[in-house]
C-alpha cells in the first residue's frame, strides 16, 4: 500500500489541463530586440509619435539596468534575444469590426478556457476583455458599459481613442525606470486592457482579461491601466493561461491602478500559467509589476490574487497610499507545487495621514516547491496616525519543499503602528493519517485542509471567482484523482 | 465469530520487526484491556489494526468482521466502524474540530448509504456529545487539536469517538495526562458507549483506569507478543508486582 507521503505526491502532481494549442496563423516578427523592433511593433499598432518616443526612452534606459537577483528564485539566464516580442493571429491584425468577423478557432480557445466571448453565453455580470498572444481579441459588454461612461477597452483603441486619458495616466504608478520587469514591459508591451470609470459610477458588472499565451517562444507583455474618477467603484478580474510547453516563456506585465477621491478599485487575479512538468522543465516565467495608487482621501486599493501557476512567480502587487484616510489590502493565496518558485509580497507605502493597510499572505507548498513571501510596510515621516496589520502563513505538504518570509517594516513616523504575525504549519503523513483513520479520504483531507487555511483570502474574490479559485486550488493539488 | 481476530500478526517498521506474532480475539459487547512495558508494541498494533501505511504487515491475518483488513485503506476500515483513540492526537491547523467531525461523519454516513446530516443536525448533535465529555463549545469552533492541553485532546478524542459510534473503539492511552476529573469523565464517557455489539481495546499503563471501566480481559503485551492474559485481576497482579515477574517466569518455563 502506497504510504500517505506517496499518496500526497501523487495528489500534487497533476496534469494541467489549459495546455492545449491552438493551431492558427500568426503574424510574428523576428525574435531579438532592438529599435527597429520596437518601431515595428509601433508601427503595427498605428501608434502615435508620443507613445513611440516614450518606449524609445524605456528601452534606451533598460539597456543600462540589470536583471534584479535579489530574490529567492533561481533560473537560467533568459536570452532576451532569442524571445519574440510581437505575434498576433493573422486575422486579428486587421482588426474585425465585430465578435461574427473573429476566427472561430479563437472563440472556440476561449470556449474551451471556459470564457464565451459570445455575449449571450457569457457569464452574467463579467464584462471580458481577452487577449491572445500580442493582441486583444475581443471585449464584451462594451456597448453597455458605455451607457454608464465606463470605457473598457483593449489598450490599443484606448491609445487611438482615448489618448489624453493614457498620456496622463501611462507610467505614473509604474514609471519605465522603476525596475528591469517593468521597463522592458515599457518598451515591447504589445496591448492588454483599459478602464477608466468616471466621477460617481459605479460599475455595474465585473470587469475581467483573460490572457493567453499561445505562440511558442513568445513572451507576453501586456499593461493594464485602471482609473477610478472620484468616488468611481470597479471590480476587476484577470485570469492567465498558456500551452505546456518544454521551453519556458517569460510573461512582463505591467498594471497600474489609480483611485482619485473616494474611489474603490478592487482587483482580482487567478493566475494559472502553465507551471512547468513534473521534472521542472518548461513553464512560464511571471514577472510582473502591479501598483496602485491611492491618490485621493479615503480612496481604497484592495488586491486580491490566487498564484497557482507559473515556473517562476515574482510579483508584489503593491499601494502607494498618498491620500489621507486611504486603505490598501492585499490579500493572497500562492501555491508552489513540483518544481515551482514563488517570490511573492507586497508593498504598502503609508504617505497620507491615518492610512491604513491590511496583508494577508497564504503561502502553500508541495512537492519541491519554494514559496517566498516578501513584504515591505513603509510609513513616511508625514504619515500621522497609520496603520498596517500584516499576517503571513505558511503551509507545508510533505518534507521536501520550503517556505520563506522576508517582511520588512520601515516605520519613521513615532505614531505608526505596524502588527505582524506569522506561522507555519506542516501537512504531512501525520495529519493526513488522523483525517483518514476518521473516514475522510486523502484527497478531501488536502482539500479541505487547504480551503480551510485559504478561507480569509477566498473570502475576498468575488463570488463566482472563489468557487473557481477553490476548485484550482483542489485540482493544482489533487489532478485527476477519483 | 470474533467482531476482531488478529492472527500470528508480524509487523515491521523500518526495516525492524515489532510485533512477532500476536494473536487476539475480540466479540461484540467485550472490553479488553492491553498493556505492556514501554516501547512493547502496543501502539504498532493499534496502528496496524487502523492500517497506518507505516507499518507493515509481513505474516498473519487481521480480520474483522469476518473480512481481512489487509490491503484496506485507513479510510475504508473508519467507515467500517474501526475507531482509534490516539495516544498523541495530530493537530490539523485550519480547520475547525466542528467542521472536520462533520466531514468524518458525514464521509462514514455516505460510505453507508445513509443521508449526510445538514448543519443544523450536526450542530445539535455535536452540543449533545460536546456535553457528555464536559467539553468547553469554544474548543468546537477552534482548529483540530491546535493548541488544545494535552488533557483537552485526550477528551477531545473520546467526543470523536462519541460522534461516530463506531463499532470498534480502540483508545490508545487515554488515560494519560488525564486529571482525576477528567478522568472519571472519560471514563464515563467510554461507558456510555458500551453496547452489545461495540466492542473496546483499551490500551493503558495504569490499573486505575481499569476502576472505572471494567474490562473482561487483560492482556500483557511484552516484546512484540501476548505473554499473558487473563482477566481484570491480572491488572491488579502487574501493578503489585511490575512486569519483570513474567519475564522471570518466561525465563523459567523456557
Ligand atoms: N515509525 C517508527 N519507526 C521506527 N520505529 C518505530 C516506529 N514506530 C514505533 N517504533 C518502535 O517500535 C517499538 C514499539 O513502539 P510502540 O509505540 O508500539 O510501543 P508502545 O508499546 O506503544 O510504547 P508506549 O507504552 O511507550 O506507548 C518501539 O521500539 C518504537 O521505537
Ligand atoms: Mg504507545
Amino acid at each position: 500500500m502506497p504510504t500517505a507521503n506517496e499518496t500526497i505526491e501523487r495528489l500534487t502532481s497533476q496534469d494541467y489541463k489549459y495546455g492545449f494549442v491552438t493551431e492558427i496563423e500568426e503574424d510574428s516578427v523576428a525574435p531579438g530586440l532592438n529599435e527597429d523592433i520596437i518601431r515595428l511593433i509601433s508601427h503595427k499598432k498605428g501608434e502615435p509619435e508620443w507613445l513611440l518616443d516614450w518606449r524609445l526612452k524605456a528601452y534606451r534606459n533598460w539597456q543600462t539596468m540589470e536583471e534584479p537577483k535579489w530574490s529567492n528564485v533561481t533560473y537560467p539566464p533568459i536570452d532576451y534575444d532569442a524571445v519574440v516580442y510581437y505575434s498576433a493571429p493573422k486575422q486579428i491584425a486587421k482588426r474585425p469590426g465585430s465578435l461574427e468577423e473573429v476566427d472561430p478557432k479563437l472563440l472556440e480557445t476561449y470556449e474551451r478556457l471556459g470564457i464565451p466571448l459570445r455575449e449571450r453565453g457569457a457569464l452574467a455580470g463579467v464584462a471580458v476583455d481577452a487577449v491572445f498572444d500580442s493582441v486583444s481579441v475581443a471585449t464584451t459588454f462594451k456597448a453597455q458599459l458605455a451607457k454608464l461612461g465606463v470605457i473598457f477597452c483593449s489598450f490599443s483603441e484606448a491609445v487611438r481613442d482615448h489618448p489624453d486619458l493614457v498620456r496622463k495616466y501611462l507610467g505614473s504608478v509604474v514609471p519605465y525606470a522603476d525596475n528591469y520587469f517593468a521597463g522592458l514591459n515599457s518598451a515591447v508591451f504589445s496591448d492588454g486592457s483599459f478602464c477608466y470609470v468616471p466621477k460617481g459610477v459605479r460599475c455595474p458588472m465585473e470587469l475581467s482579461t483573460y490572457f493567453r499565451i499561445n505562440a511558442a517562444q513568445t513572451g507576453q507583455f501586456e499593461r493594464t491601466l485602471i482609473i477610478a474618477d472620484e468616488g468611481a467603484y470597479v471590480s476587476y478580474l484577470e485570469g492567465c493561461t498558456a500551452p505546456m510547453r518544454d521551453r519556458n516563456q517569460l510573461h512582463a506585465a505591467v498594471v497600474e491602478l489609480i483611485a482619485l477621491d473616494n474611489a474603490q478599485i478592487k482587483y482580482s487575479t487567478v493566475q494559472n500559467w502553465y507551471p512547468g512538468d513534473k521534472e521542472g522543465r518548461g513553464g512560464i516565467y511571471n514577472f510582473v509589476t502591479k501598483r496602485g495608487k491611492c491618490a485621493g482621501v479615503n480612496s481604497k486599493i484592495s488586491w486580491t490574487q490566487v498564484e497557482t501557476g507559473s515556473a517562476i512567480t515574482w510579483k508584489y502587487p503593491s499601494c502607494i497610499l498618498l491620500g489621507d484616510n486611504s486603505i490598501g489590502e492585499f490579500y493572497s493565496v500562492a501555491l508552489t507545487n513540483n518544481y515551482q518558485q514563488a517570490d511573492t509580497g507586497t508593498k504598502m507605502i503609508h504617505i497620507g495621514r491615518n492610512t491604513r493597510s491590511t496583508i494577508v499572505s497564504k503561502g502553500i507548498s508541495a512537492g519541491h516547491g519554494q514559496n517566498t513571501y516578501r513584504g515591505l510596510v513603509q510609513v513616511a515621516k508625514k504619515a500621522e496616525g497609520a496603520r498596517n496589520y500584516s499576517q503571513c502563513d505558511s503551509m507545508l505538504i510533505g518534507d521536501q519543499c520550503g517556505a520563506h518570509t522576508f517582511p520588512y517594516i520601515d516605520v519613521r513616523n513615532p505614531s505608526g503602528q505596524v502588527e505582524h504575525e506569522a506561522c507555519t504549519s506542516k501537512i504531512g503523513e501525520d495529519q493526513i493519517f488522523y483525517c483518514n483513520q476518521r473516514g475522510i479520504s486523502t484527497e478531501d483531507a488536502v482539500s479541505m485542509i487547504v480551503n480551510g487555511f485559504c478561507k480569509q483570502v477566498f473570502r475576498e474574490l468575488p463570488m463566482e471567482f472563489a468557487v473557481e479559485a477553490q476548485k484550482l486550488l483542489t485540482v493544482s493539488l489533487e489532478g485527476s484523482v477519483g | 465469530m470474533p467482531l476482531l481476530e488478529v492472527k500470528n500478526l508480524h509487523v515491521n517498521v523500518g526495516g525492524t520487526e515489532i510485533l512477532k506474532g500476536v494473536d487476539l480475539a475480540v466479540n461484540e459487547g467485550e472490553i479488553h484491556a492491553i498493556m505492556g512495558p514501554n516501547g512493547s508494541g502496543k501502539s504498532t498494533l493499534a496502528q496496524t489494526i487502523s492500517g497506518h501505511p507505516a507499518f507493515e504487515v509481513t505474516d498473519g491475518d487481521i480480520v474483522y468482521g469476518g473480512e481481512s483488513l489487509l490491503g484496506k485503506k485507513p479510510e475504508e476500515r473508519a467507515c467500517a466502524g474501526i475507531f482509534l483513540a490516539f495516544q498523541y492526537p495530530v493537530e490539523i491547523p485550519g480547520i475547525s474540530n466542528s467542521l472536520f467531525m462533520k466531514s468524518a461523519l458525514n464521509a462514514i454516513r455516505r460510505s453507508r448509504g445513509l443521508q449526510e446530516l445538514d448543519a443544523f443536525e450536526f450542530l445539535e448533535l455535536i452540543k449533545e456529545k460536546a456535553n457528555t465529555v464536559e467539553m468547553d463549545e469554544a474548543l468546537l469552533s477552534r482548529s483540530v487539536n491546535s493548541g488544545f492541553s494535552g488533557g483537552e485532546k485526550k477528551r477531545n478524542e473520546i467526543l470523536q469517538m462519541a460522534v461516530l459510534e463506531p463499532r470498534l473503539g480502540i483508545l490508545d492511552e487515554t488515560d494519560s495526562g488525564l486529571d482525576i476529573d477528567a478522568l472519571r469523565i472519560v471514563a464515563d464517557g467510554v461507558n456510555s458507549l458500551r453496547a452489545p455489539h461495540r466492542a473496546m481495546i483499551i490500551v493503558t499503563h495504569y490499573q486505575r483506569l481499569l476502576n472505572y471501566i471494567v474490562p473482561d480481559f487483560v492482556h500483557v503485551l511484552n516484546g512484540g507478543r501476548i505473554v499473558r492474559s487473563g482477566g481484570k485481576e491480572l491488572a491488579l497482579e502487574l501493578e503489585e508486582k511490575g512486569y519483570s515477574w513474567l519475564e522471570e517466569e518466561a525465563l523459567a518455563r523456557s
